[in-house]
């Protein structure tokens, strides 16, 4: 456990899901991939705290802001999907070709 | 801080665990596995920062995740098709793009995280991260902390505006007609609804108008 194979492991999740939420077509599968982009920076963040920054208390508050930004991406992704789904009976990415009606 | 080999064999456990659940995130056919796979790829995670001894942040990453992933689970089974994964299923588009892509930023970010030069600092031998992450979060940092609570306070609001039927003025999707569900079909998804009722509205948001 050092440093670069954290970053890579933070990689690998970041490739993932930068896979999945271009490739996914359903809406709330293409969430999950930049769930999984945000698990990464997580990661990340907490690999540089743990080993070149000396613990420096700033590091954990910087995971906790991205954590909310997951939450924040949870919760209006969700209800974009709802209010997608009840104008235009839409699921899927493909369904929405335009913007307006 | 030198770890274990105890601690190197969970780390390596705990890695091939949220690589191969993530990737499995899109390749299994029912979509409430795959956010259980999903799940299954964040507590990974947070037990790698627990072995980072980020305590608090690895169980709290158990806890959102948990609840998150249940919430996501209830909308695929509400929204999606193929909940249960009775037949096979891939919707993807534009797949080898996308596979190019995330090899690529594999590739990049990977080659940044062994050829970079990073600072070699390590925790100090004794430290306490959660009583300094509790005085950091309400002390220096407290206008960030709070900052981050009224945006998620902002975000309820933004929600149940952008999900609910009816504003205060009316509907919510007034003048916008859903397409039928066969072509040529009655539009659906709209409630009956009583031309009084519609009549007392429009008249309270004239009045608002104005």
């Amino acid at each position: 456990m050092t440093l670069t194979t954290l970053l890579v492991l933070a990689a690998a999740l970041i490739g993932i899901g930068f896979y999945g939420a271009l490739s996914q077509q359903s809406f709330v599968m293409l969430m999950m991939g930049l769930e999984l982009m945000l698990n990464g920076a997580m990661l990340a963040a907490v690999a540089f705290w743990a080993y070149s920054g000396a613990g420096a208390p700033e590091g954990q508050l910087l995971t906790i802001v991205i954590m909310a930004v997951m939450a924040i991406e949870m919760a209006l992704g969700f209800a974009l999907v709802v209010a997608v789904f009840r104008a235009k009976q839409a699921d899927t990415t493909e369904a929405l070709s335009e913007l307006k009606q | 801080m030198t770890p274990s080999p105890a601690t190197h064999i969970a780390f390596v456990v705990l890695a091939a665990l949220a690589v191969l659940s993530g990737w499995r995130v899109f390749c299994t056919d029912s979509m409430v596995r795959a956010s259980f796979f999903l799940l299954l790829s964040f507590i990974a995670v947070g037990g790698i920062m627990i072995l980072l001894t980020a305590e608090y942040l690895g169980v709290a990453m158990f806890f959102m995740m948990a609840v998150e992933m249940m919430v996501m689970a209830l909308f695929m089974v509400m929204f999606m098709m193929n909940p249960a994964g009775l037949n096979p299923m891939k919707m993807v588009h534009q797949e080898r793009v996308a596979i190019v892509a995330g090899v690529a930023v594999f590739g990049v970010l990977s080659a940044v995280a062994v050829l970079g030069d990073f600072p070699d600092m390590p925790l100090p031998a004794e430290h306490a991260p959660v009583i300094s992450l509790g005085r950091e979060l309400l002390g220096d940092s407290m206008l960030i902390f709070e900052t981050a609570g009224v945006v998620l306070l902002t975000t309820m609001v933004g929600v149940v505006v952008l999900s609910s039927r009816h504003g205060r003025y009316g509907r919510a999707d007034e003048g916008s007609i859903p397409p039928g569900l066969e072509p040529g079909g009655e539009p659906a998804g709209q409630p009956k609804e009583s031309e009084e009722e519609k009549g007392e509205e429009g008249g309270h948001a004239h009045q608002h108008h104005h």
